[in-house]
């Protein structure tokens, strides 16, 4: 029966190991990403922003009705300026697949500025920089200044424009949305591995 | 027969139990290393915050972790993409305590996450605006095993749920080959930066039922490369 013992306590310790080393602790739940080619254009990706439903914050010096309900934000010269949103972002299908942030800042010392950073738990961030202008009355373009994991290597633009609901039946759909279309392409590398040459 | 099984079975729990308590008191997992900007001799941006849910200006996750989303009526994120991730947004305070700007931060559970190693790993990305100077993305995997091991687990083992002392150390693990995070620069000052930072925490208090109650969080960013000309450009304008 000591034989057993030893037996089955051998067994727990390499079983729990085995365990923790083979069962994913983390398994973030991934939608599909809807990826279309544009001809010469890259890898097209369309997100948005349904509001008011996926705003998460708004916050700007003294305004009148914050998003969400008790925000403070922060007064003082500093951020006099500063005006900062979070959203959740939807993919083409209308699925939530990450948050974003964007802030516009008005600055004399260096102009005003609108930046982006797009969270995808399951892929990566884009930060994405934009001039306040838009080049057509419509959509503002900005680049892409940075980007991690999947989006490491990848540079290129995104369009924001805003667009309006234009369905007065439901009563229940949002104001409109926010578009954010990113035209990414990935860096090759020089060497070619040697299992495909 | 029966008695048999009854030692097996009692030998596979004792067995479980020894690799949870080597796993949790393995010598060789994640040591508190030395921050390698401590020795930089280039210029170090030091933004702090508080790292106390109920001091930021937003704070949502899922609705159901121990730390509750402020303010109360926030929207959380409970989409099943992003359950596991937290937004924090804080003002940030330079080294004389004054406020310098905003950072929001986004913390998604790692799936890179290895007990065996020692690993609790969070991805996790900073965007941060300071209006008089300019704004920062950055990107780091965080390890949180240390901070579990030493501050969560005991407040849960403590009589009170709670856990009252004095810890420091540095979460950034990478992806910097020297467990550094790497920072990119957006507008003003800081456009064109390419550089390295490392987080940091202090706590002093935590609660099973809130989080942390007295934690403060520390960015050290080493502030190197085209930056010096840039600012040098708008010097001269």
């Amino acid at each position: 029966m000591f034989k057993t013992l030893i037996f089955g306590f051998l067994l727990g310790i390499v079983g729990t190991i085995a365990a923790v080393y083979y069962l994913p602790v983390v398994d973030q739940y991934r939608e599909s990403s809807i990826i279309t080619v544009a001809p010469n254009g890259g890898n097209t990706e369309a997100f948005h922003m349904n509001i008011p439903m996926d705003r998460i914050m708004t916050g700007a010096p003294d305004q009148a009705e914050p998003v969400p309900l008790g925000l403070e934000w922060p007064d003082g010269e500093t951020f006099s300026g500063l005006s900062a949103e979070l959203f959740k972002i939807r993919n083409a299908d209308d699925v939530v697949i990450g948050v974003a942030s964007r802030v516009a800042s008005e600055s004399e010392k260096f102009g005003d500025s609108i930046e982006w950073v797009v969270h995808l738990p399951a892929r990566g961030t884009l930060h994405i920089s934009m001039p306040p202008e838009s080049v057509d009355g419509i959509r503002r373009v900005g680049t892409v200044r940075a980007g991690t994991r999947e989006f490491g290597p990848m540079h290129g633009w995104v369009s924001e424009r805003w667009v309006a609901n234009t369905d007065d039946d439901d009563e229940d759909a949002p104001d409109g949305r926010i578009e954010l279309v990113t035209s990414l392409v990935g860096e090759f590398a020089d060497e070619v591995p040697e299992e495909t040459s | 027969m029966i008695r048999h099984l009854i030692a097996l079975v009692i030998g596979v729990i004792l067995g479980a139990v020894a690799a949870v308590a080597l796993l949790y008191y393995n010598p060789l997992a994640a040591r508190n290393r030395l921050s390698p900007l401590s020795v930089s001799d280039q210029e170090i941006i030091s933004l702090a915050y508080s790292a106390v849910a109920q001091d930021a200006i937003v704070y949502t996750n899922d609705g159901e972790s121990r730390v509750h989303p402020r303010p109360i009526k926030v929207q959380q994120l409970w989409e099943a993409p992003v359950r596991r991730t937290d937004v924090l947004v804080t003002v940030l305070s330079d080294s004389r305590n004054n406020p310098a700007g905003i950072g929001i931060k986004f913390m998604s559970d790692s799936e890179r996450t290895r007990l065996i190693n020692g690993e609790v790993l969070v991805d996790s990305a900073w965007h941060i605006v300071l209006p008089e100077r300019g704004s920062l993305f950055m990107f780091q995997t965080e390890n949180y095993w240390n901070f579990l091991r030493q501050i969560v687990v005991p407040a849960y083992w403590s009589s009170g749920d709670s856990w009252k002392g004095s810890w420091y150390g540095n979460t950034t693990v990478g992806p910097g080959a020297l467990g550094t995070a790497r920072v990119w620069g957006g507008f003003g000052e800081f456009a064109g930066l390419d550089s390295e930072a490392v987080e940091s925490i202090s706590a002093r208090a935590y609660s099973v039922a809130e989080g942390p109650v007295a934690m403060e969080g520390r960015l050290t960013i080493e502030v190197v490369g085209r930056v010096e000309s840039q600012a040098a450009e708008l010097a001269t304008e």
